[in-house]
């Protein structure tokens, strides 16, 4: 319970660093934490206390595998969000260097040329 | 067809690949494979109208284990519009886009984003839905910041950085869906959500996904992005953004989600219907002041699909009569469908007055129906239509979702309907005045009409408008009855699970 509860502390974590911060690399990294806690969320879901990798090794009868094995399927869920989460940065990140080299600043206080 | 049903998302998703490898050979190529594929997918959407609903499994893996595709009247309606719009969006770049450099890697990404939102349409499965919201999602990022402009860069950066929170809050759903259920299979957890109840969890979940696809479909408190997004990306993009995106990955999914898993609901009715309205209102009175054409225009959109919203809301309710539910779903769709026909027509023919003039600021246009009489009365075919102007199309969508208002008892949300109709008419009345009629400056004395690459999708569109408005009854038939019915029968939903 206690790890569930730690993952939400992060997630609201991320939640405020993406708000409050006002340099855009820093809100990049909101963004990053928010999507680490819900991977973090995601994985604690398959969890299971004393568990093994979900695979039937030589001389192991069905039966213990399903008292035992842990539930693949999150840890799959997750490498594919990585993956996703991955692709979202690196454009970020792209965009974040091509705003500096147009406004010579990382303050979005300062890139206001939107009304919004 | 049945068996090439995975091609929807492979075509685009291999061709956006093959494209920037064949552009290196030549530049040429990439308006053919562009125009190619979406012309393969827009023939293939019409031939999937004639099909009886089925599921594919994917790699022969048995539902629930492996992924499920799902056809039905809803999923083969939403390929038609997203299928047809981007064949008229790719014809229209083929000129446009000569304004900006890297056309291919435009092409590319635009197929990706036709991959992402075919693939959201056709799965049966819930986390499929997210990756392929995400491929989508990332492809319009980086479409509206294609200009690599200030405001283009902003206006992208902002977008990315709202949506990256939706597609989080859609991600934390999806996890609490499988913590309850052990299963991510949409009719499998439609059943499983059947015996559960509307519990606390699912309540939860129910919020996140409003505000995940709410933020996707820019529904009033989560809109603040779309007005910069919109009238930043190239004028295809944002007839694709403003005319399908925000219909594929967020309006479909709502109702998808909401009707087929979640079942009616009070509760969800009635937040879903307060933020149609909210946005109805919202977005009509701060289009009023706009002075960019674009910018109004994506205004409108969130205005527009406030009347989406409150139909799909009003069609929730438990206790809403069939008679009144069918109605309101019927109506709501054909909003849905016109709306992408005429909001891509006005974005486009916006477009096309840029192509020509080089700006989008409603003081610096005026007079232009006598010097571009094509694109001009295109633009004003879509202005009436959206207006509420019969014989359009958008006359009859409006009428049928404020008559099952009123049958429906709710009479404030209808007069609301009715009032958002009078503003909409007046902010286009406004462009028209602007844009087509008036005086044409000096500086806008030796124009020509657009090329015909660009004319030409703007009649066909004005052309749907109108057939669309007089053939209403085929196309309820043909188009609207059979989403309807796949929206309002959830037990058939559930049956796919079977093989159905």
């Amino acid at each position: 319970m206690i790890l569930y509860f730690l993952s939400m502390v992060l997630l609201v974590m991320g939640l405020y660093c993406l708000i409050a911060k006002k340099n855009i690399i820093k809100k990049i990294i909101g963004i990053v934490i928010i999507e680490y806690s819900i991977n973090l969320f995601l994985v604690l879901v398959g969890y299971r206390s004393g568990g093994v990798a979900p695979i039937l090794v030589k001389g192991m009868q069905v039966e213990e595998l399903v008292q035992k094995g842990v539930d693949p399927l999150p840890q799959a869920l997750v490498l594919t969000s990585i993956v996703i989460g991955l692709g979202t940065l690196a454009l970020m990140v792209a965009l974040c260097l091509r705003m500096y080299e147009k406004f010579k600043t990382f303050d979005m206080s300062k890139i206001n040329t939107l009304k919004g | 067809m049945q068996t090439y049903y995975p091609l929807f998302t492979a075509i685009p998703l291999a061709a956006a690949f093959l494209n920037l490898l064949l552009s290196k050979i030549s530049m040429k190529v990439s308006d053919y494979i562009a125009f190619l594929v979406t012309g393969i997918l827009s023939v293939m959407a019409v031939r999937m109208l004639f099909e009886a609903p089925f599921t594919y499994a994917v790699g022969n893996w048995r539902a629930p284990f492996g992924i499920m595709l799902v056809s039905d009247g809803l999923s083969s309606l939403m390929l038609v519009v997203i299928c047809v719009i981007s064949l008229l969006s790719v014809i229209f770049s083929t000129k446009y886009m000569t304004m900006y450099t890297a056309k291919p890697k435009y092409y590319s990404l635009f197929l990706l984003m036709i991959a992402g939102m075919n693939g959201v349409v056709i799965t049966g499965d819930m986390f499929n839905l997210y990756v392929f919201l995400e491929i989508a999602s990332i492809a319009s990022y980086a479409l509206v910041g294609f200009g690599t402009g200030k405001k283009e860069l902003e206006a992208s950066f902002k977008y990315l950085v709202l949506g990256g929170v939706a597609s989080a809050a859609v991600l934390f759903g999806i996890a609490f869906l499988y913590a309850i259920t052990g299963t991510l299979n949409m009719p499998d957890l439609a059943q499983q959500l059947e015996v559960i109840g509307m519990t606390k969890t699912v309540g939860f979940v129910v919020a996140l996904f409003i505000m995940g696809f709410g933020l996707k479909a820019s529904i009033v408190p989560f809109h603040a992005w779309l007005p910069d997004a919109h009238p930043s990306a190239p004028a295809p993009i944002s007839a694709m953004l403003s005319g399908v995106l925000i219909k594929a990955l967020g309006v479909y999914t709502i109702m998808r989600i909401m009707f087929n898993i979640f079942g009616k609901n009070e509760l969800i009715s009635a937040i879903i219907m307060f933020l149609g309205a909210l946005s109805m209102v919202i977005g009509g009175l701060l289009a009023i002041g706009q002075k960019d054409f674009k910018r109004m225009l994506a205004y409108s959109s969130i205005s527009q699909m406030g009347y989406v919203l409150v139909a799909i809301g009003l069609a929730l309710k438990p206790g809403a009569e069939l008679v009144v539910a069918s109605l309101a779903l019927i109506g709501g769709l054909f909003h849905l469908v016109n709306h992408a026909v005429f909001k891509s027509l006005l974005f486009l023919s916006s477009g096309a007055v840029e192509y020509r003039t080089g700006t989008r600021d409603l003081e610096k246009l005026g007079g232009l129906m006598k010097k571009m009489p094509v694109t001009g009365s295109a633009c004003a075919i879509g202005s009436l239509s959206i207006a509420g102007i019969p014989p359009f199309n958008g006359f009859w969508s409006k009428l049928i979702i404020i008559l099952a208002l009123f049958r429906g008892g709710y009479w404030i949300y209808g007069s609301v309907g009715v009032v958002v109709g009078f503003i909409t008419l007046i902010y286009f009345v406004m462009l028209q005045k602007e844009v087509l009629f008036g005086k044409l400056p000096d500086s806008l004395s030796n124009i020509r009409e657009a090329p015909f690459a660009m004319v030409m999708p703007l009649v066909v569109l004005a052309a749907l408008c109108l057939a669309m408005g007089i053939g209403y009854m085929a196309v309820e038939g043909h188009l609207l009855d059979p989403a309807a019915n796949a929206l309002l029968d959830k037990v058939a939903y559930m049956n796919y699970l079977v093989g159905g």
